[in-house]
């Protein structure tokens, strides 16, 4: 099932399918290795709309919440 | 402490051009160890702490080999060669001037780094690749086939270990080997396949089991358990801060100074107790002997105030921030906290500037580079220089209010604190343009090497040495001649309504807040001589004024660089609307009218 990162929970995993928004914040994300393809780890996510982390090949990284709802994971 | 806070180069250092010369620049992704290798390259010292965004401006140093010599540049890290902010853009500027790059890469992120060596490497400068941080590539059962990886991309690579410096002399060999790669420009898409066909062949991971570290990862990061962590370790923090800070003050600083005491009384007898340059080296007597803070005279209040009150708690402070930062927390930290801070215009990368800040406005400045906007970073500036006092600062806080109580220190701080978040809320919602969410690389924590963080400590503690002492001095000299000159009486004269309607403070205090320019914590030393005409709340609403309304020399310089001459007007203007009113609030709440 397609979802995006920002409604995964805790400790849910999968591989992301696809990203929407502009050329540029599709290119930061993949630069960082947040791309599709890759296997995500949803860690955790803050409390009142924060950043959500996730992990790709072992490292974390934090994104903001709506970064988080243009990412699609097929889980 | 502008630059010299941040690379410092050996003295011995080799001057003058060489025809054999040749720039080399090492670059790559954020937090793989460049300025480790650098220092370890040049003898250069430059700060290095575990997160992203620590290098922000360029520095530069020597190494001879042969007999050829190279000029060595440190540069920011990035992602990619197309920069999202400003520290960013010194990286990419300076691959334009280098005639070899040194590619610093993290093996055990590998895959990350080899789209910007991609990029790079298209670009047709010669270049040579450090694997780095190879023991913990090994120790997380990462194995790179080296002699592979070097045929694919086409230049010289070597495996190195900065931090102990297994390697480096094995890259400074190479570096007569640089090469330009084959690879052509090509689009992002043809680079990542590349980079997946390269990872597919060069890299092995062996299956690791969940560590300890990994839990330790888990727990810090998770709000329910991460937040109360958060909270006890900043007042564990705060708490060695004062501990240590104390502890030196009593056990060292005191007793160096009363051993010091004889050698400026007799100085003081022998200039005869009284006179022009009697009152400049000594100052006056108070009660027939030298009272350290309140005699103001240079060999007096010059030398305690930055050594004996001061100094204590900046050696206190950079040590506890070293660990915060060595460790990897502050990205953490920031995660933990982006939603206040997002708030406030900002994002969570901001509590980086403001715990620098706490340390010295200057390098707290500086690092707003890594804010990705012009908003996020006026903001992020704006805030330092009005609402967070540095630790000289900090240290004269202490020194004035102590004796009246813990009660009025608190008053001071949680003046300051709503000033902070009251300014970042008002910025956010007026001023135009984007605040863009944080975007944050967590590095895995790691263990401290003590040599390095004693180094780095050291490091800062000089450049507060360098930058604040002379100023110190100079203060203490300059309020004499003022004093002298009868330049006080007339500023109190003029600003005694002021200062007595608005504040509700004697009008000798104008003086003070004038002195403030050059040194805070010389003004605040000097309101201690005047703490007898004052009641308690008086000196709370003065030392709070002192904080808030002119950033002393060094930082209004530094705002001016960083914000340009718009910026630092807008900054100002927002600094005395604040000062006034926050001041004017202050006298009616705590002292009524
Ligand atoms: N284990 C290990 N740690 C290393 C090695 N090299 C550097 N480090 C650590 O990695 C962290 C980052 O090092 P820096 O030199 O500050 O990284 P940088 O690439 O200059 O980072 P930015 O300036 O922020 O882009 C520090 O905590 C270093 O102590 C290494 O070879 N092995
Ligand atoms: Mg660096």
């Amino acid at each position: 099932m397609e979802k995006t990162l920002a409604i995964m929970k805790q400790g849910e995993s999968g591989i992301i399918t696809r990203m929407e928004g502009g050329e540029e914040f599709k290119r930061k994300l993949r630069t960082i290795g947040i791309r599709e393809g890759k296997r995500v780890l949803l860690v955790t996510k803050q409390y009142f709309g924060g950043p959500v982390v996730l992990k790709v090949d072992g490292r974390d990284t934090s994104i903001g919440r709506g970064m988080a709802r243009r990412i699609f994971v097929d889980v | 402490m502008s630059r010299g806070e941040q690379c410092s180069l050996p003295k011995d250092m080799p001057e003058g051009l060489d025809p054999e010369q040749r720039t080399e620049e090492l670059m790559k992704a954020v937090n793989v160890g460049k300025s480790v290798v650098f220092s370890r390259l040049t003898g250069a010292k430059v700060i290095t702490s575990n997160y992203a965004g620590t290098t922000v401006d360029f520095c530069q140093g020597h190494i001879r080999v042969g007999k050829g010599k190279f000029d060595i540049i440190d540069a920011p890290g990035t992602y990619s060669l197309q920069p999202t902010n400003k520290s960013e853009e010194v990286a990419v500027e300076m691959l334009k001037q280098a005639d070899i790059v040194v590619i610093v890469l993290d093996s055990t992120n590998l895959e990350r780094n080899l789209f910007l060596t991609h990029e790079i490497l298209e670009t047709g400068k010669p270049a040579i690749i450090a694997l780095n941080m190879w023991d913990e590539a090994q120790h997380l059962g990462i194995d790179i086939d080296q002699d592979m990886l070097e045929g694919a991309l086409g230049v010289p690579v070597v495996p190195t270990v900065a931090l102990s410096g297994e390697g480096i002399k094995d890259l400074v060999d190479k570096f007569d080997d640089a090469r330009t790669s084959e690879l052509e420009p090509t689009i992002d898409e043809a680079r990542w396949i590349n980079v997946g066909t390269i990872i597919k062949n060069v890299q092995t991971v062996t299956h690791k089991h969940h560590t300890m570290r990994d839990r330790l990862e888990d727990v810090t990061i998770r709000p329910l358990t991460g937040i109360p962590i958060a909270i006890g370790i900043i007042f564990l923090a705060f708490w060695l801060v004062r501990f240590i800070g104390e502890g030196l003050i009593t056990f060292v600083m005191d007793p160096l100074f009363e051993l010091y005491r004889p050698a400026v009384m007799d100085l003081s007898n022998m200039l005869g107790g009284s006179g022009w340059l009697h009152d400049m080296l000594i100052g006056s007597l108070i009660n027939g002997d030298v009272d350290f803070l309140e005699s103001l005279g240079v060999l007096t209040t010059g030398l305690y105030v930055p050594f004996g009150m001061v100094l204590p708690y900046i050696v206190a402070f950079y040590l506890v921030l070293a660990l915060m930062e060595d460790t990897g927390y502050l990205p953490r930290l920031s995660t933990l906290s982006d939603n206040i801070f997002h708030r406030l215009g900002m994002h969570g990368y901001g509590i980086v500037p403001l715990m620098l800040g706490m340390g010295c406005n200057v390098p707290g400045v500086l690092a707003t580079r890594n804010l990705e906007t012009q908003k996020q970073r006026f903001i992020a500036a704006t805030l330092l220089a009005v609402s967070v006092p540095c630790m000289a600062q900090i240290a004269m806080i202490f020194g004035v209010l102590g004796s009246h109580g813990p009660f009025y220190i608190f008053l001071v701080f949680i003046t300051l604190f709503f000033v902070y978040i009251t300014i970042g809320l008002i910025l956010n919602r007026i001023m135009k343009g984007e605040s863009p969410e944080i975007f944050l690389e967590i590095p895995p924590y790691r263990r401290p090497v003590l040599r390095t963080t004693l180094k780095k400590t050291w490091m800062r503690v000089q450049g507060f040495l360098k930058e604040a002492v002379p100023w110190m001095i100079f203060g203490v000299f300059f309020i004499n001649i003022l004093y002298t000159l009868g330049f006080f009486d007339l500023l109190g004269q003029a600003f005694s309504p002021l200062m007595e309607s608005w504040l509700g403070l004697p009008a000798v205090v104008a003086p003070v807040l004038i002195i403030g320019f050059l040194r805070k914590d010389l003004a605040v030393g000097m309101l201690l001589s005047l703490g007898t005409l004052m009641s308690p709340m008086q000196l709370v609403i003065a030392v709070t004024m002192l904080t808030m309304y002119f950033p002393c020399m060094a930082t209004f310089i530094v705002l001016f660089k960083e914000l340009g001459l718009k910026g630092l007007v807008q900054a100002i203007m927002v600094m005395f609307i604040m000062a006034a009113t926050v001041g004017g609030l202050m006298r009616l709440i705590l002292i009524g009218v």
